[in-house]
């Protein structure tokens, strides 16, 4: 595999040193309710965690613990109910929709498990994607996503629509959209779910390298084994944190250290 | 997203759908077409008629008898106690006025022309020499009427083209006898051809001088006089003579009506556009029909499209983002149909007016003009409902969207 470096020669923007100081992101408390007519579920009930730049956890749980809710939140997608999440300093909550659309487009990048890619467009069309909401101009555009292409090696299926592609190289079209803009983090909610283990392991590894770089990501998953690749993994049943650990093979170069203890709290 | 990349994007996601496409804008199409071709054909009417009550002669009055209380109507001769006309009043005319150059009594009626056992049923119009001259309307053959033929009483006829092709066909008429209801004239003259105008054939006329006709038809009433003025402006001065003129010899009763060709003119272009506005209008009402089915392929296109919109948001799009790219796909949609529909209007205006030569179309700048600003309003308004919709849609529920 080819270095990943290039897509994402930069290191974030705030300048967040990797041990210490301020985490990448902060949930404090955050709740989620959902409200219909006189039914209430609370589907993320107070969890708390952060994480540091570089770091690379595994979001574990059953269906329905509420892991994708927090992705979402984790993803500007959705506000807490109540509860703070500060992303690189900056207090979510208090955002308007465009302003979640432009940290979504700045600084955040989606890997979905059904890929998610538009099927009438070429796999470079597609890496454009946000960069036509962030208004780079076409040259630059093209340029840039043609060197993310390069970073997942598909440089040479630019013109392939996706159901052109394998479900492995759709994977990584989906990859080099969400490095284009240089975020500052990576969301990935269950990338391997529809892959064979070859093609997911294929991902794990890009994934792997991106850490290497200096990229944080976050991957929801509920496959252990692949929870086991991360270095750190956080386990959600029914809305709460269940416990918080770092994996043992890892070697955390980057300081994971501010998360919250594992916590089997109230249950 | 710039512009022109957003016009792209709407064309690509219209050209992906071709079929449906192409039948949504079809609506589109008929509608703006209709207001086209219909305005098309109100104003090639008002063109027509213009051009053909110009031709009649300018600067025109018309003094026919009868008192109607509007002055710039045309109105038959038939309201209230009617007075007569005479020959004497249009001769009176000519004498006490001074800016009328020609005063021209006239009697029409209808007749049996027979010649050697060939009859044809044609209007008869009793006329004076400066008839030809008012009308614009000249003998080609032989002689009009002359003066000495209206004092005289005398039984001559001057035939229309039509009516000596029916009755000679190729054979020289002047000199021969018709039989006009009983009585032999001299054939003295053949007008020129002139065709038809305004519906009535010109060349289906004879003309006889007025006393003769007035003993023809044995009365002495005028059916009009037809009066001329030297120059458009002294029409309205023009008018005030003849009103003084005839107010007097009638016994100070004002029961005669004076039309100007200008008043005339007017009325009938007043009667044309208010006739064309209906009409665009009711085509206007096409649209609208057209409207509504894009509205309708919009929200389709939006449910189909929700994982999409999904994706856009979630990779940075902003709600007016997404407002605009179905916006713009709806207008256009919208536009492209109206451009078509102008196509295919003027093309059936223009065919129409080579199939039928008496209806006459004429496409005008600014029914083109309007017709494509309705259609772009059309997307506009029926467009806003679906992009609003898509636009408001939550990323999360759009992102699940199987």
């Amino acid at each position: 595999m080819r270095p990943v470096v290039k897509a994402r020669g930069e290191k974030p923007a705030l300048g967040l040193t990797a041990a210490g100081g301020e985490p990448m992101m902060a949930v404090e408390e955050v709740w989620r309710t959902y409200q219909t007519g006189a039914s209430r579920v609370d589907a993320v009930r107070g969890v708390s965690f952060r994480i540091a730049q570089g770091e690379f956890v595994g979001l574990c749980g059953p269906s329905g613990s509420g892991k994708s809710t927090l992705m979402n939140i984790l993803g500007c997608l959705d506000r807490a109910t109540r509860g703070r999440y500060v992303l690189e300093g900056v207090g979510v909550e208090s955002l308007d929709d465009d302003a979640l659309a432009l940290l979504r487009n700045r600084r955040i990048g989606f890997v979905f498990q059904t890929f998610n890619l538009l099927p009438r467009m070429s796999a470079l069309r597609n890496v454009e994607l946000p960069m036509i909401y962030s208004g780079l101009a076409r040259e630059a555009r093209r340029e840039r996503a043609l060197e993310a292409l390069a970073a997942v090696e598909l440089e040479n299926r630019a013109d392939h629509r996706p159901s052109e592609l394998s479900g492995g190289e759709q994977q990584r079209v989906a990859i080099a959209r969400a490095l284009v803009n240089r975020p500052a983090i990576i969301l990935a909610d269950e990338p391997t779910g529809n892959l064979d283990s070859r093609s997911g392991e294929e991902i794990l590894g890009i994934f792997r390298h991106l850490v290497d770089d200096g990229a944080t990501i976050v991957m929801v998953t509920h496959n252990p084994r692949v929870a086991a690749l991360t270095q750190r993994v956080i386990e959600v049943k029914d809305g709460q944190v269940v416990s918080d650990a770092r994996t043992g093979d890892s070697p955390g170069p980057a300081g994971s250290r501010p998360g919250p203890e594992p916590s089997p709290e109230r249950s | 997203m710039d512009f022109r990349e957003a016009i792209a994007l709407a064309l690509e996601m219209l050209a992906a759908n071709r079929v449906r496409t192409a039948l949504t804008m079809l609506g589109v199409v008929i509608g703006v077409a209709a207001i086209i071709l219909l305005v098309s054909v109100g104003e090639g009417a008002t063109a027509y008629i213009t051009r053909e009550l110009v031709g009649l002669g300018t600067n025109l009055l018309i003094i026919t008898p009868g008192k109607t209380q509007s002055s710039g109507g045309f109105h038959p001769p038939v309201a209230g106690t009617v007075r007569k006309l005479t020959y004497e009043d249009a001769v009176a005319l000519r004498r006490r006025t001074t800016l009328l150059t020609d005063a021209v009594p006239l009697v029409l009626g209808t007749g049996k022309v027979r010649y050697q056992g060939v009859s044809r049923d044609t209007s008869v119009v009793g006329v004076t020499p400066e008839f030809q001259r008012v009308r614009h309307l000249y003998v080609e053959i032989g002689q009009f009427v002359s003066d000495d033929d209206v004092e005289g009483h005398r039984r001559v006829v001057v035939l229309g083209r039509t009516v000596k092709r029916e009755l000679f066909g190729e054979e020289n008429p002047l000199g021969q006898f018709v039989t006009l209801a009983d009585a032999r004239y001299r054939v003295i003259g053949i007008m020129e051809r002139k065709g038809v105008s305004l519906g009535f054939d010109i060349d289906d006329l004879v003309f006889i001088p007025v006393k003769s006709a007035q003993d023809l038809f044995d009365t002495d009433r005028l059916f009009e006089i037809l009066a001329s003025v030297g120059s458009a402006e002294d029409v309205d001065r023009a008018t005030q003579q003849v009103r003084e003129v005839l107010i007097r010899r009638h016994g100070n009763r004002e029961d005669f009506t004076v039309t100007s060709q200008g008043a005339m003119l007017s009325a009938f272009t007043t009667i044309l556009r208010i006739l064309t506005t209906v009409l665009g209008g009711i085509a206007g009402i096409s649209l609208i029909v057209g409207g509504i089915g894009i509205m309708n392929i919009m929200l389709v296109s939006v449910r189909e499209r929700t994982r999409e919109i999904g994706i856009r948001k979630a990779v940075g799009a902003r709600r007016r983002d997404i407002l605009w790219q179905f916006l713009l796909e709806s207008i256009v949609l919208s536009s492209l149909g109206g451009v078509l529909g102008i196509g295919v209007g003027a093309g059936a205006a223009t065919a129409l007016s080579f199939l039928f030569t008496y209806l006459p179309t004429r496409v005008s700048l600014w029914s083109v003009v309007l017709a494509f600003g309705f259609s772009a309003a059309v997307g506009i308004f029926f467009g806003v409902y679906p992009a609003r919709r898509a636009a408001h849609l939550d990323p999360i529920q759009a992102l699940r969207y199987e």
